[in-house]
């Protein structure tokens, strides 16, 4: 048996397990996309082929001394380059952070995707620092868009968007702070999963906003999302704000209906500053759904304002020295926003934190009347690479600040949110299905009916 | 002429021993104009005294 480009992670897996592929076949057809197609979407950093190899080998010695293999055997994977992967200086999308020393040992997440039997087979390019919603790099240059690739990935993971929307591998992993899972999702055409804050580990990837960061999948399907979220799951000493709650596997849940829950359609500002696309994408969903209830979200401007203030403050204290040692290092737009972030007023920013604490009690009243809250994931299908600014409603608006203007406010107080792809076109645009904390189980519970019904799927790659 | 953050600005990267170079000024004030303004927006917000700030957010 061999595979094919769009074969799910799931399908793999069950292959594998079952003797009819090797693991080894699977990664090396993996790897020969990654060879073939990565020239063009450039949304690799590292490929880490020896490694692949001589794991993919394990797992096919494993199965032929018939012993247990993991839900993911086989299943190759990659991860934005943030994560620490060992044998590689974690660069996190800067230059600077190429002379670290080499990570000694692998994030924890990448240990737990390996104990599950999936084969890590490179790093995926990123936004400086994670400080970005385009997918751009200065010095890597940008991943490209795999319906369009004069077009944004979206960022930071634009790498992991593109790698898993042009079908190179069929999950990756990459954080979202303020919207740096959902965005690329939404533009690359996949699903993403931003969990509950504090829901994954965080141990050993390189920070930007430690009061708003997460590690998530992408995938092209809810059930291949579910499976690597499920194996990332678990309480890890290693991160301060890992939840020490057991194991909550969704995979068993995915088909359970969804006509028992509460779903409404975020109202006001989720309504705003949005493209036609985005509300065509949100009334599908919606629709398919039955879900006519329109709930209001108190002071999401100012929630907005909020998450903006915390991070250019949190981001500017991490990269302080680096901002004196090494300026000319840094993207000069990454920069520039940083040192601005280092001379905002302490008591904005204890405010702002404040806040986040009186906007958490708000949405918490929302969740007891209401299981699942829909909303737009970005304002517009991808942008042109380069894009300075978009025209909404006769209005000249800036490209890169306006891009997660629907994402922040749901981060900002941890929301678990599941980005389900509406293959609209000439491009795809996401739909957030956003949950009250801890309830990844029902948002993926949504996606997966939303799949079933046909109204959000990962289109084909058709841009390269 | 000089823009009204700019002693502002100056004076936080004395403080900060954060230096600027002339040519990064403009885009450095155009954002921290945007931050201030965002933050006004927060400011303006009346909480309670007791309010907790929530830097690690856990449910």
């Amino acid at each position: 048996m061999t595979t094919t480009p769009e074969m799910s992670a799931a399908d793999i897996a069950k292959a594998v397990a079952g003797g009819r592929l090797s693991a080894l076949d699977a990664t090396e057809a993996a790897l020969a996309r990654v060879k073939q197609h990565d020239t063009t979407l450039n949304s690799f950093t590292d490929v880490t082929v020896e490694r692949a190899r001589a794991k993919a080998r394990a797992i096919d010695a494993d199965i032929a001394a018939g012993k247990t293999v993991g839900p993911l055997a086989g299943v190759p994977f990659a991860v934005k380059n943030l994560f620490d992967v060992a044998g590689l200086p974690t660069r996190a999308g800067s230059k600077i952070n190429r002379d670290l020393a080499p990570a000694k040992r692998d994030a924890t997440l990448i240990e737990r995707m390996e104990a599950a039997g999936a084969v890590l087979v490179g790093a995926l390019n990123m936004g400086e620092y994670a400080y970005d919603f385009t997918g751009e790099n200065v010095h890597d240059g940008p991943s490209r868009n795999p319906h369009d690739t004069t077009r944004m990935s979206g960022g930071s993971s634009g790498g992991s968007g593109s790698a898993v929307g042009g079908a190179l591998v069929p999950i990756a992993l990459g954080s979202d702070t303020n919207g740096s899972i959902r965005v690329p999702s939404s533009f690359c055409g996949i699903f993403g999963l931003k969990p509950t804050y504090g829901r994954l580990s965080r141990a050993r990837s390189f920070p930007f906003v430690a009061s708003f960061d997460h590690l998530g999948p992408f995938a092209r399907s809810v059930t291949d999302l579910a499976l690597a979220y499920d194996a990332m799951q678990g309480p890890d000493a290693d991160d301060a704000a890992c939840t020490t709650r057991g194991l909550e596997p969704t995979v068993p849940l995915l088909a359970n209906p969804v006509s028992d829950l509460r779903i409404a359609i975020a109202g006001g500002y989720f309504q705003k500053n949005v493209f036609p696309e985005a509300v065509e994408a949100v009334g599908r969903v919606a629709k398919a759904l039955g879900a006519t209830r329109v709930v209001e979200v108190p002071e999401a401007a100012r929630a907005r304002a909020a998450a903006y203030v915390i991070s250019t403050t949190e981001g500017a204290s991490l990269h302080l020295d680096r901002l004196r040692r090494r300026p000319n290092d840094f993207d000069p737009a990454v920069r520039d926003r940083l040192i601005a972030g280092a001379m905002v007023p302490a008591p904005l920013v204890d405010r702002a934190q404040k806040f986040r604490r009186w906007y958490r009690a708000q949405l918490a009243e929302i969740f007891k009347t209401v299981d699942v809250l829909i909303a737009p994931a970005t304002p517009c299908t991808a942008p042109k690479l380069g894009q300075v600014n978009f025209n909404l409603d006769g209005v000249e608006l800036p490209v890169r600040a306006n891009i997660g203007i629907h994402t922040q406010p749901i981060s900002f107080i941890g929301l678990p949110v599941v980005a389900v792809p509406v293959p609209l076109e000439p491009l795809p645009i996401g739909v957030q299905i956003i949950a009250a904390p801890w309830r990844e189980d029902i948002a993926l519970r949504v996606a997966h009916a939303l799949e079933k019904m046909g109204v959000v799927s990962a289109p084909s790659p058709r841009g390269f | 002429m000089a823009e009204p953050l700019d002693d502002y600005i100056d004076a936080v990267s004395k403080a900060l021993a954060l230096p600027i170079e002339e040519a990064w000024r403009p885009a450095v004030r155009a954002n921290l104009e945007v931050s201030l303004r965002l933050g006004r927006l927060v400011d303006e917000f009346a909480l309670p005294d007791e309010t907790e700030p929530a830097p690690i957010f856990t449910v």
